[in-house]
């Protein structure tokens, strides 16, 4: 199953120089491979364990995450606004598959 | 921030008791702990200070513990955070998560769910691009812990 449910919240637009918060959510159990179903087998570890932000093409937050983030991890940070330019969030899971949400982030004097 | 009463002591005292008999299986020690911070740091010196870890001294759910942490940085090409992680002394992973930041992104500061199995003190280490680290700590008392033994 690809990774879906994605979601990003932050402003469209801001005056440059401002201090933007950016919330993320992705809906996944983040499964720790520690916990048997009900005919006692293991169920095995399944966790988004990278995501990524870019502004204009630059890598400005990146983060490696293991079992020990929540379900549905929840990831807010905060950038600088510069530039009107599209922001890329990616969302990777151990089997290499990705959720993409693109936002632009319109930046006016 | 809340506030101690008797009743949350009581029952984070009964939940660790009950943990305590739960995570007989590959939990993080204290030396385990302490591993997983020396192989980031590569045994530089640890300071006290810059970074402030901001996570409930009681947590209700430890399935889901929200945090933030910030480091004061002015962030520039010369002087900026490049990482932060989060180490546990207790869940059966000490590293919890590494952020990494750029000069671009300005700010360094996060917030997100931990999972905590049990009541204990959590790490927060920033990685500066000069290569010196910067530590804060926090005692959290999780009531109900993060099931981690199969139930």
């Amino acid at each position: 199953m690809a990774l879906s449910n994605a979601r990003v919240s932050m402003r469209d637009a801001a005056k440059k120089g401002e201090i933007i918060e950016i919330k993320t959510l992705i809906r996944h159990p983040m499964e720790t491979g520690y916990r048997v179903d009900h005919m006692g087998k293991p169920i095995p570890r399944d966790i988004v364990k990278r995501f990524s932000a870019t502004y204009a093409g630059e890598p400005v937050f990146e983060m490696d995450l293991t079992q020990g983030v929540a379900a549905n991890p929840f990831i807010a940070f905060s950038i600088v606004a510069t530039d009107t330019a599209e922001m890329v969030f990616t969302w990777e899971n151990e089997a290499g598959e990705t959720a993409v949400v693109r936002r632009t982030l319109t930046v006016t004097e | 921030m809340k506030t101690l009463t008797r009743r949350t002591l009581i029952l984070g005292a009964g939940a660790s008791a009950a943990t305590a008999l739960l995570i007989g299986r590959a939990a993080a020690t204290t030396q385990a702990r302490d591993a997983a911070v020396a192989e980031l740091t590569g045994g530089a010196a640890i300071k006290d200070g810059r970074v402030r870890l901001t996570i409930p001294a009681v947590a209700e759910n430890g399935l889901s513990v929200y945090t933030t942490i910030a480091v004061d940085s002015p962030m520039t090409e010369a002087d900026h955070v490049r990482a932060i992680h989060i180490i546990s002394e207790k869940n059966p992973i000490a590293r919890l998560f590494t952020a990494r930041f750029s000069p671009r992104s300005r700010v360094a500061k996060l917030s997100t769910n931990l999972r905590l199995a049990s009541s204990q003190q959590v790490t927060a280490l920033a990685e500066m691009s000069d290569g010196s680290f910067w530590r804060d700590r926090k005692d959290v008392i999780v009531t109900i812990a993060a099931c981690i033994d199969g139930g």
